[in-house]
């Protein structure tokens, strides 16, 4: 099929950007998002064209590299799934289709559509580390835990910090993404030791990488490659809640 | 990173990338002959020659550039590839993964030397075109004796 693409074009972080159209030929309903890409950068260089700059790594849907905002959406038109795994049969022959980079402050453009993402890494960061030894999977067996709450933690640990939530979010709120990784630790007895610290530091420096609050408006949720749920935001915010309170007794 | 974005040439880095992955894949794949090896040994020079002279590197140095990228990386499979095959030629038996086709047992089962090759291979790049030096790190065993692995 034959597409027409409007991709943002941005040489740095310091100069502005632009969309440029491109044509993309020939394209089998079989190629993932980025193989389309990919075939389109080569057309590009034979042109002497600079190829477009896209994040991408595993390709298979559980690293977090990729994103594209396509048609307006963060990961495109499917739910559950990653840029990497949209595949061409989703659109039509004559499509046009929008390409941009995730849009947040907290996120400037690199070059084209390549964002810096550090902020969650320094989110990561100031979160701190787990200090009780967990052992090899039969010691970790020996505590035993509800299996209601080995499901929501597994759930929440299935975030791979892409970043659509931001990109989804108006107020490019993070706050799906460290309520999902709060949420992930202190479910379980090892992780909950922390707690209080962990909730108050990983807030305060998601607040001051300047991402916005939450307003419950849920398109992060809608967004989310792995179908992060909402409820972790309430259970950070009771958290959060919970450690300033005793946080300001002690 | 200079001289390869100077080179300003006609073909893409995919294109040597792929050029070179399927040499190595029909030849110094899992199934591989002295024939298949030698053959390698004459054809990744010249396509590294072409890569040199040949590579269509855009942009520039100083920002991110996949293309750059890209290219330091099929540079170093480039040797790397040869450095491999050299190893995979000198080491005349079949062993692990690797099927050299003239040593097999009369029931087409991998047939290893271990009086010749019971050592790791750590081969020291010396350069571009030169011969790369072969050290030895002998496989010694003391609790347990070498045997021939059978799935039969």
């Amino acid at each position: 099929m034959n597409l027409t693409l409007r991709v943002w074009r941005q040489k740095s972080a310091n100069t502005s950007g632009q969309f440029v159209e491109y044509k993309a030929t020939n394209v089998s309903t079989d190629m993932s998002f980025l193989e389309m890409l990919d075939v389109l950068n080569e057309d590009l260089i034979k042109r002497g064209e600079e190829q477009i700059a896209f994040d991408h790594d595993c390709r298979e849907g559980i690293c977090g590299m990729c994103g594209l905002v396509i048609n307006g959406k963060p990961h495109g038109p499917l739910g559950a799934t990653t840029t990497c795994q949209l595949h061409m049969r989703t659109f039509k022959d004559g499509d046009t289709i929008t390409i941009e980079p995730w849009r947040a402050s907290p996120f400037p453009v690199i070059k084209d559509l390549v964002v810096d993402r550090s902020a969650f890494d320094r989110i990561i960061q100031s979160g701190g580390y787990v200090s009780v030894g967990t052992g090899g999977a039969p010691d970790g067996n020996t505590i035993p835990i509800p299996k209601e709450d080995a499901d929501k933690a597994m759930d929440a640990a299935q975030c791979i910090g892409c970043g659509a939530c931001v990109a989804a979010c108006k107020n490019a709120s993070a706050m799906l993404f460290v309520a999902a990784k709060i949420s992930h630790l202190s479910l379980l007895p090892q992780g909950r030791v922390e707690q209080d610290m962990r909730a108050l530091n990983m807030v305060a420096k998601m607040d001051e990488e300047g991402f916005g609050n939450c307003t419950n408006t849920g398109s992060c949720e809608a967004a989310c490659p792995k179908e992060i749920t909402l409820d972790n935001i309430a259970r950070m915010n009771r958290q959060y809640m919970k450690a300033l309170f005793k946080s300001n007794l002690s | 990173m200079n001289k390869l974005l100077s080179i300003k040439g006609k073909r893409t880095v995919t294109d040597f990338h792929r050029e070179l992955g399927k040499l190595m894949w029909d030849n110094v794949g899992m199934g591989r002959t002295e024939a298949s090896l030698k053959q390698t040994l004459e054809r990744i020079p010249e396509i590294r020659s072409e890569f040199w002279e040949n590579v269509n590197v855009l942009g520039e140095g100083n920002d991110l550039n996949p293309a750059l990228e890209h290219a330091g990386r099929v540079a170093d499979f480039l040797d790397f590839g040869e450095l491999l095959t050299y190893d995979a030629l000198m080491r005349e038996e079949s062993c692990g993964g690797h099927f050299r086709e003239e040593y097999q047992t009369e029931d087409g089962e991998a047939l290893r030397n271990d009086e010749k090759f019971s050592h790791v291979s750590a081969w020291e790049f010396k350069g571009t075109d030169q011969y790369p030096e072969l050290n030895k790190e002998p496989l010694v065993y003391e609790e347990i004796k070498m045997s021939q692995r059978s799935y039969k």
